[in-house]
């Protein structure tokens, strides 16, 4: 399933570079396409190191785009994968600075799966903040919403701080996968990156902080994990 | 590149010698369309020329003389090209989709067209992004009479933008993040800078103000990060034409970057303008001039030392710069000028005073003051910006000029407007008077401000050495093309976009959603362009010359490309004397590739097969 998903959008993506090439004074809309892997990072944590990505692709034109992100950490020391997340959807240009969204997300961790749909806002908040709120709905009935801002401080134009923050509220207790209702879990980050390649590659270190809250944080204790952790993060940014 | 067939080069010697030598002249040229290795800063790159190099050799035509090109595309995509403000049957234009389908890989296709014009020029493709990729070259067309100045030699100065990466990876990475190659963004440090200098609270709310608007001050190239060429040769080839002390050498500029626009400076030389976009101008002397994307402009250089010469262009951004030599010798180099500081956008560029003016308050200018001023005056000419005052012509774009000044209280950025404008000398309430104010500002008190730039504007220039920078409002037509005559309607031409996407629009509609602009053959239209971007937009309109209105009436100057500064409303007309269907964009590439651009379908007038348009606008030019 996943495969194939991912076949179609290849595919999408090989007759979009194409047509980009060819693209000639006419009235087809410019279709184009990227890569971004804003996290592809080994955290090194007290309870072991986990190997985190967080990226999408997307293939579209300037009013809409069909977007497949990924975010994923896999815990070495337990060999298994905490979070595996895929979201499928359509990104429609709604405002100057804002999209809305509408799609499906898959999570397939080592554990019970998920499979909500999905609606949400991507855009830029004044004053640079880059934010993303997402609603979903699994195939359970349960509810839950993220909210996720990331900023770029220029310490110079290749030196960049990146603070980010995300939070996950529920709406219901999904204790199957360990979810309790309320805010259920945080993160924030602080990432310092170099363009060592134009835009393409910048290394970056940092440090990574998650908490999960409330009913979700004692699931998580009952099960034998900390409430919360930090990690010290080295990894990359990739963009083309 | 050349080859004519010996008969007319037979006849041409007998019509000389009766004296009608122009009627016989027909020259066939060959164009290969070729990959080709071009030049940058960070090594070869490949790339589009023309006969195997880019820029392509120039073509050399003659005034009367009746065309016949023949292209052929060696690339493995399709290609075209463009003849950029050559007066021709639309069929011969070389857009694809508008003119023609466009020239197939292997295929060759047959310009022919009579010339019916003279001056410096040039050619590009029409397609893709093959122009950025290098697919120009220069036109120079002999006149048929005698030029109003003159010139012992002469060379082409062509200056590009080249970049590292082709033309459709810039606009990919632009399209995903519009910041992509903007290396000078404001940093934490700039913020510190800025708090010690204007005091935290003022650096903050500076900040803020531009952050709620999420735009960049430094939002003035889009794409950094290229060499600048000249002749096709890297600064440090060091690009070198020859002459003798004293000698008058006539330069023809030509600006076929992509993207960039370029403040040219020869430092220990004047130079006099006498053309711009292939027309001739009232000669004006000027130490430094910036050179929009797609304008051409032609200056007369006299060297009296025997001595080597820089020609220093630095983009008007200062993310680059482009250097040539003029020497006595091949070899020779004289010193090269470091760029200036980068300048910053002000909000007078954001049009952000559009809201915050008060007629009430701003007061117009006492003609009695006015006129003190113009005996004061030092440049020849403001006398006819004056005397051709139009009072009930106010419009947006003195408004444009007028809005900085609200803003010229505040502390960042708009020392420009505080040398320009004087309070104090402001006195009575007559909106009508704005417009005089904003061309005699030139003067006021020795200072000039550049009324083609928002009053506080961060763009507006300043020569280098504190000499004449050159205006739009000093060009003066020399011998106008067309009887001067009052506009049979306006069409206003918002100029928009999103940075933040990277999309860009005329009156919000990007081209592939837009309808045609549809004109009447034989109507002068009046094109008033208001500029609600941030960014500097070249407009082009192909097939039909854009008279700028700079208030010289009858004097002003006909050009192919007009460009429109943040934060202003400019002015052109246009004779609509040319049938058919034709391009009208921005001439920045990822502008017109993202949608400012429009085609326009001149409607009636003589039939249009390409015959009988190339004997119609042979007609025309004879009359």
């Amino acid at each position: 399933m996943k495969i194939r998903l991912l076949s179609v959008l290849l595919g999408a993506t090989v007759a979009a570079v194409l047509s980009f090439q060819a693209h000639a004074v006419d009235k087809e809309p410019l279709v184009f396409y990227g890569v971004s892997v804003e996290q592809l990072e080994y955290r090194f944590g007290d309870d072991g190191d986990i190997v985190a990505w967080d990226g999408d692709a997307f293939v579209g034109t300037d009013e809409w785009k069909l977007k497949l992100q990924s975010e994923a950490e896999f815990e070495e020391r337990d060999d298994k994968y905490e979070t595996l997340e895929t979201q499928v959807f359509v990104q429609r240009l709604i405002g100057t600075f804002w999209d809305a969204k509408a799609g499906v997300r898959f999570d397939t961790p080592d554990g019970p799966d998920r499979t909500y749909g999905m609606v949400g806002l991507h855009g830029l908040a004044p004053q640079w903040f880059e934010v993303d709120a997402d609603l979903f709905l699994s195939e359970k009935g349960d509810a839950s919403a993220r909210l996720d801002v990331d900023y770029e401080l220029l310490l110079t134009n290749w030196l960049i701080l990146t603070p980010t923050a995300e939070v996950d509220f529920a709406f219901s207790d999904d204790r199957e996968i360990g979810v309790g209702a309320g805010i259920s879990k945080a993160e924030v980050g602080l990432r310092l990156s170099y363009d060592l390649l134009e835009r393409s590659v910048a290394p970056y270190i940092g440090t990574h902080y998650e908490r999960k809250f409330g009913e979700t944080g004692r699931l998580a204790e009952a099960d034998g994990e900390d409430k919360d952790a930090w990690f010290f993060v080295a990894g990359l940014r990739l963009l083309f | 590149m050349r080859s004519r067939p010996a008969w007319p080069v037979f006849a041409f010697a007998i019509t000389a010698a009766i004296g009608t030598a122009w009627s016989a002249d027909a020259g066939i040229y060959n164009l290969t369309v070729d990959q080709v290795s071009i030049e940058t800063a960070k090594g070869p790159v490949k790339g589009i020329g023309y006969n195997g190099v880019s820029p392509g050799q120039t073509l050399r035509f003659k005034e009367g003389e009746d065309v016949t090109i023949n292209v052929t595309n060696n690339l493995p995509t399709s290609t075209s090209i463009h003849w950029h403000g050559l007066i021709l049957p639309f069929q011969m234009d070389g857009v694809p989709g508008i003119s023609y389908p466009g020239i197939e890989p292997g295929e060759t296709f047959t310009y022919k067209f009579p010339i019916v014009q003279s001056g410096t020029y040039w050619f590009h493709s029409h397609t893709g992004f093959q122009e950025p990729d290098g697919a120009y070259g220069s036109i120079i067309i002999e006149p048929k009479g005698r030029e109003p100045f003159r010139y012992d030699r002469e060379y082409v100065v062509q200056l590009a933008d080249k970049h590292h990466h082709s033309g459709s990876t810039v606009m990919r990475n632009l399209k995903q993040m519009p910041d992509y190659y903007n290396r000078k963004q404001q940093t934490l440090f700039d913020f510190f800078k800025d708090a010690s200098r204007d005091g935290l609270k003022a650096a903050v709310a500076d900040r803020s103000a531009w952050g709620e608007m999420r735009m960049m001050k430094t939002d003035i190239e889009d794409v950094q990060g290229f060499t600048g060429l000249i002749n096709g040769k890297t600064p440090e080839q060091n690009w070198t034409g020859v002459f003798k002390p004293r000698e008058r050498i006539r330069l023809r500029f030509i600006n076929s970057s992509a993207m960039t626009y370029f403040d040219v400076r020869i430092p220990g030389l004047s130079m006099t303008v006498v053309q711009a976009d292939g027309n001739n101008v009232q000669p004006v002397k000027v130490d430094e001039f910036r050179i929009g994307v797609a304008e051409t402009y032609d200056v007369i250089v006299r060297p009296m030392e025997d001595r080597a010469f820089t020609i220093f262009a630095e983009s008007m951004g200062r993310s680059g710069y482009a250097r040539a030599t003029l020497a006595p010798q091949q070899g020779q180099a004289a010193e090269m000028p470091s760029m200036r500081e980068a300048p910053l956008l002000t909000m007078a560029d954001m049009g952000m005073a559009h809201e915050g003016m008060d007629h009430g308050s701003m007061a117009g200018m006492d003609h009695g003051q006015m006129k003190g001023m113009q005996d004061s005056k030092k440049q020849a000419g403001k006398q006819d910006a004056m005397a051709s005052m139009d009072h009930s012509k106010m419009s947006g774009g003195q408004h444009g000029a007028m809005k900085g000044m609200k803003h010229s209280e505040e502390p960042a950025g708009t020392q420009g407007v505080k040398k320009a404008m004087d309070h104090s000398k402001m006195s009575g309430g007559d909106h009508g008077s704005m417009k005089g104010m904003d061309h005699s500002m030139m003067g006021m008190g020795g200072e000039k401000a550049d009324p083609f730039y928002a009053a506080g504007s961060g763009l507006a220039p300043e020569a280098a050495e504190g000499g004449r920078f050159l205006s739009y409002a000093d060009l003066k037509a020399q011998s106008p093309l067309y009887e001067h005559r009052e506009a049979t309607r306006e069409i206003e031409l918002r100029l928009t976009g999103n940075m933040e996407r990277y999309f860009w629009s005329i009156n919000d509609v990007k081209f592939e959603d837009a309808e045609p602009i549809r004109l009447k053959y034989g109507e002068r239209v009046r094109f008033k362009f208001v500029n609600e971007t941030m960014m500097t937009h070249p407009m082009h309109l192909h097939g039909m010359w854009s008279i700028l209105d700079n208030g010289s009436g009858k004097w002003n100057p006909v050009k192919h490309v007009i460009s429109v500064n943040p934060g202003t409303t400019v002015y052109m007309e246009t004779e609509v004397d040319a049938p058919g269907e034709w391009a009208f964009h921005c001439h920045l590439a990822y502008h017109a590739s993202s949608g400012m651009f429009r085609k326009v379908i001149v409607e009636g007038g003589p039939k249009t097969t390409a015959v009988d348009s190339a004997e119609t606008v042979a007609a025309l030019a004879k009359e």
